[in-house]
């Protein structure tokens, strides 16, 4: 192709749309011409033709006489193709919908960021209300499908095929969709997982991104929500892909530079703010005394005798609980300094008082949560923060960081099997798995020892090895019955099930089974890592099951004897009366006592404020 | 509706000179338990009434644990539940039985 | 327990207790004495057939006892029972105990109302209406009679509906930051109104409307507390002996304080207009501050102190 595309690219997209024109003109053959446009119109790397068969032999130790760079024409014609509605960069957010229908073609992959936390919403109503019939076919790859547009693209025909990490909200929407044959899902992946596959096979034509504020030249400054948009937006765009961003204002200059401007093609001002759901917020009011009495136990059974300092905390109001007792309980037991130190986690409120306390050493977060900048612009020894001030997120790096420099993940499940296998997807609801399975899950590429890793790694070996060998904690943390009385250990995960009826190649499963350490209930703890045979394994868990189906079927005289090895240990074996397990452990009882324990730098979302 | 009247031989009374405590609200997850010291030192009667069906077993299971566990000789002991976890329905039995022993209400 | 930089209070909370929990530290240690109590299981023969649970008090516990050694007569709403609500068996229990304070100059001249309710059960709504109905006679009739009715505001369910009239009724009210007191609810009046109107999920929306700071500040309350036991405590204790005669020179003059705050604040749209027109230095910040700067703040408001009840 004429080498003039090289100039080009680096240009004004009104000037690109003419220099495209005059590229095709020096197309000789008016068939290649035509040719050339279909390819460039698909985005897809094909051959182009030779103009004559002979000529291809003749030259069949040259050079290639395939056209390099299809994508960047079609990337280009795009751009030509939406100059009408751009001044520079910017678009008006009236022109979104045309801007939308002139740059998405037909059977595009494109990620509508979309992630857990912050929403690209203004984007995703325009690209609702695109034309269907020439808007077709979308192959959507984004991390969270969480608003109702998501899903009416679908519903639309405008989308089709899915790839996503988790879904929250719509979990009951989307298994809907699959069983209309709305959707075909490619698969539910872990955060790291989609993200790596945007460099190999799932790179996206199209991202629709989400920023508080943007520059003419389409620098953009996300603040603490930067979270996905870094990865998604080099992925696109050095792919030739387009990347276009909502922001709230348009600003002279941006307080910092998340995504330089140089990978933005066009910046809309929405007219209003993106949306942001505030996923990690936990009233410490609603903590029952249960989840207190299995946050003691993860203390005094998991933290204490491991060491735990460097661990991942899921969203759960069970975590939630661990943190609010850190400052007390853990306290009483002279913990202070010896667990807990380092985080990879989101800016849990229900982690102030421990910060204030000077439990907390470091914090590498992956998204931010509302209402919780000032406070982390306030305390930049704890939090990654940018010269601006404002707190740095990263859901790719802090993924990293949670698989390969964490001891310990604990989390939350809603079923586990007699394997130990989790899954929170039930009958009728594709949850999603977000980043538990990475965090939970055993890194095997780890290099560097621990005490609690190494500890892990003795007990998991037993005595049949003499090469040393760490090994990650992946606990989970549950109540042995859910919501509406549904028991948590069950025979066969719903996932499986599920799986059957929409003919799905992999069962969703959220933590295997092997990886696995250790199970807490309201129960006890079951040691997984000490479990010699399958058989000691289903009977620990059983044995922690508590009066579920699976745990009244339990071997009472093999539950005893796992108990004689501490393979369980019961609140009792560990010193911990049921009892004392009450909400005045708790230090901080409200949303408006983690305010006052902040120094009023957090600022609870309305909802939360019962003040 | 669904009522259960469960009545239990134990080793002996449990300590304390209360004659009757409640401990726990009606409220959704959760119960009252209503303990009255009426019965013979070897006895103790349970009566359940749930708006849950079909856990009847479930319910004979954590009661049989904790007149194991407690040994509540004398009492009479009345629920109210709300839709409460096994594990809430022990802990509320457990909390009630340490306010008997602990004297008078 | 090492808990050296908690910023706040670490006693008991009212919000977070229970109906009994409440009663235990309010009054003085071991002085309540209950009328028709649990053991007698004098509950609603009406929920059964709604399949919902009974409980043995029906949500409402009454009694009598001490506090600062002086004698008293108590009712408690249970806010987590069917919301606190009045109803065929909770609504006579009260009105047994106000009518019995009304007719016999023998007992306690003081009935503290734990307040705790959304209004009216609606498994029960005639009986529920007319027990909130004779209860505000009979509250009226014992005021006149010289008995102190205080009302204590600060349970999740708030006092609402029935509740929120009874409070009105009352000699004075206590109420913390977490009570809330008002006649329709804010779920009400979204479903009634729409969600323009009224945002019944948007809490700080909410309690800036009906929640215990606004009814401080312009005089819809008579004492503040802090969100605990102890402070209510304290709080009541300071009202007890201060209640007027309950005669037609009270009346009036809580018509002129009546009249008086509407002309103040009747043309405001919001909490923080409200705030604003009664000279609040920084309304905004109102909400957000801690309970001694409020309760500073509300020693330099005029209007918040003009109970003429």
């Amino acid at each position: 192709m004429p080498s003039a595309n090289h100039s080009v690219y680096e240009a004004h997209p009104v000037r690109v749309a003419a220099a495209v024109e005059e590229a095709a003109h020096k197309v000789g053959e008016a068939t290649e011409q035509e040719n050339c446009k279909a390819v460039a119109r698909e985005g897809a790397a094909v051959f182009r033709p030779g103009a004559r068969g002979s000529s291809m032999n003749a030259r069949s130790n040259g050079p290639s006489q395939r056209a390099w760079d299809t994508a960047r024409q079609s990337r280009e014609q795009r751009l030509a193709a939406a100059a009408r509605y751009a001044r520079g960069k910017l678009v008006s957010h009236e022109d979104a919908t045309k801007l939308l229908e002139a740059v998405v073609r037909a059977g595009d992959r494109v990620c509508l960021e979309g992630d857990n936390q912050k929403q690209a919403d203004f984007l995703a109503a325009r690209l609702a209300e695109v034309d269907p019939a020439v808007v077709k076919g979308l192959h959507i790859v984004q991390s969270g499908v969480v608003l109702a547009e998501h899903l009416d693209l679908f519903e639309a025909g405008i989308a089709k095929r899915l790839d996503f990490s988790y879904s929250g909200p719509q979990g009951a929407a989307i298994a809907r969709a699959l069983k209309a044959g709305k959707i075909e899902l490619g698969a539910v992946h872990t955060y790291l997982e989609l993200f790596s596959r945007y460099f190999v096979d799932l790179t996206p034509h199209v991202a629709l991104t989400v920023a508080r504020c943007a520059d003419r030249e389409g620098n953009l400054y996300m603040g603490p929500n930067t979270e996905d948009s870094p990865v998604v937006i080099e992925a696109t765009a050095f792919k030739q892909g387009i990347v276009i961003a909502q922001v709230n204002e348009l600003v002279d200059k941006v307080p910092r530079v998340d995504v330089p401007g140089d990978r933005v093609d066009f910046v809309v001002a929405a007219p209003s703010n993106f949306y942001v759901e505030p996923l990690f917020t936990r009233d410490p009011a609603q903590i029952t005394e249960t989840q207190i009495l299995s946050a003691m136990l993860a203390i005094k059974g998991i933290y204490e005798p491991y060491g735990v300092k460097r661990l991942n905390h899921g969203i759960g109001f069970n975590t939630a609980a661990i943190e609010l007792i850190l400052p007390t309980y853990a306290e009483r037991l002279g913990l202070k300094g010896r667990i807990a130190t380092h985080f990879a986690l989101n800016p849990h409120p229900t982690l102030i008082p421990a910060i204030e306390s000077g439990w907390v050493e470091q914090v590498h977060s992956f998204g931010s949560e509302v209402g919780m900048d000032d406070y982390m612009r306030a305390r930049p020894d704890i939090f990654f923060t940018g010269r601006d001030g404002s707190m740095a997120s990263n859901r790719m790096y802090c993924q990293s960081a949670g698989l390969y420099a964490t001891d310990l993940f604990i989390g939350s499940t809603l079923q586990i099997d007699l394997a130990g296998n989790s899954s929170t997807f039930t009958k009728d609801r594709i949850a999603g798995f977000g980043g538990a399975p990475n965090m939970g899950s055993d890194p095997r590429g780890r290099r560097h020892a621990s005490d609690a890793w190494l500890k892990a790694g003795r007990e998991a070996a037993g005595e049949t090895t003499s090469l040393p060998r760490g090994r990650k904690l992946v606990v989970q943390i549950v109540e042995t019955f859910g919501e509406k009385l549904s028991p948590t250990f069950v025979e066969n995960l719903d996932s499986i099930e599920l799986a059957k009826s929409l003919d799905l190649a992999l069962p969703p499963v959220m933590i295997y089974g092997d990886d696995v350490s250790h199970i807490v209930t309201e129960e006890g703890i079951a040691n997984l890592l000490l479990c010699r045979t399958p058989a000691e394994r289903e009977q620990a868990i059983r044995g922690v099951a508590g009066y579920t189906d699976v745990g009244r079927a339990r071997d009472a005289r093999a539950v005893e004897d796992l108990r004689a090895r501490k393979v369980i240990q019961r609140p009792e074996d560990l010193g911990i009366d049921p009892l004392d397990a009450n909400r005045s452990l708790l230090a901080a009882r409200s949303i408006k006592e983690l305010m006052r324990w902040s120094g009023n730098l957090y600022d609870p979302p309305r909802k939360f404020r019962n003040w | 509706m669904e009522n259960l009247k469960l009545r239990f031989t134990t080793r002996g009374p449990i300590p304390g000179t209360a004659r009757s405590t409640i401990v726990g609200v009606v409220a959704s997850g959760n119960l009252e338990v209503l303990l009255e010291r009426v019965l013979d030192q070897n006895e103790c009667a349970v009566e359940i009434a749930t708006p849950v069906r079909g856990y009847d077993d479930v319910w004979k299971a954590v009661v049989a644990d904790f007149v194991e566990r407690a040994s509540p000789g004398g009492m009479r002991i009345s629920i109210n539940d709300g839709g409460a976890r096994p594990d809430t329905v022990a802990l509320r039995l457990m909390q009630g039985v340490r306010t008997m022993e602990a004297g008078d209400e | 327990m090492s808990e050296t930089g908690r910023p706040f209070a670490a006693s008991a909370s009212w919000f977070l207790s229970t109906a009994r929990e409440r009663l235990a530290k309010l009054l003085d240690a071991g002085s309540f004495t209950e009328f028709v109590p649990p053991s007698e299981r004098v509950q609603s023969p009406h929920l059964a057939l709604f399949d919902l649970p009974a409980a043995f008090d029906d949500g409402m516990i009454v009694g009598c006892g001490r506090l600062g050694g002086k004698s008293v007569l108590v009712a408690a709403q249970e806010g987590q029972f069917m919301g606190g609500t009045f109803a065929e068996v909770s609504g006579a229990k009260l009105l047994g105990l106000i009518r019995a304070a009304r007719d016999d100059e023998k007992l306690p001249r003081t009935i503290l109302l734990l307040l705790d309710s959304g209004g009216v059960r609606l498994q029960e709504a005639n009986a529920g209406e007319l027990a909130v109905a004779e209860v505000m006679r009979a509250i009226v009739e014992a005021r006149a009679a010289g008995v102190a009715v205080i009302a204590l505001v600060g349970g999740r369910a708030g006092a609402f509906g029935g509740a929120g009239l009874t409070a009105a009724t009352c000699s004075a009210i206590v109420i913390s930051e977490q009570g809330r007191t008002g006649v329709t609810g804010p779920e009400v009046i979204e479903t009634n109104k729409g969600v323009e109107e009224f945002d019944s999920r948007d809490k700080a929306l909410v309690w800036s409307v009906t929640g215990g700071r606004t009814r401080r500040l312009i005089g819809g309350a008579d004492a503040y507390a802090e969100d605990t036991v102890a402070s209510f405590r304290e709080a009541t204790l300071a009202l007890m002996g201060k209640a007027r005669p309950f005669d037609l020179a009270t009346l009036r003059a809580e018509l002129a304080r009546l009249a008086g705050r509407v002309g103040r604040l009747g043309g405001c749209d919001s909490a923080v207009a409200m705030w604003s027109a009664l000279g609040v230095a920084d309304p905004r910040a109102t909400a957000d501050m801690d309970d001694p700067a409020f309760v500073a703040l509300v020693a330099d408001v005029k209007g918040a102190g003009d109970d003429a009840r």
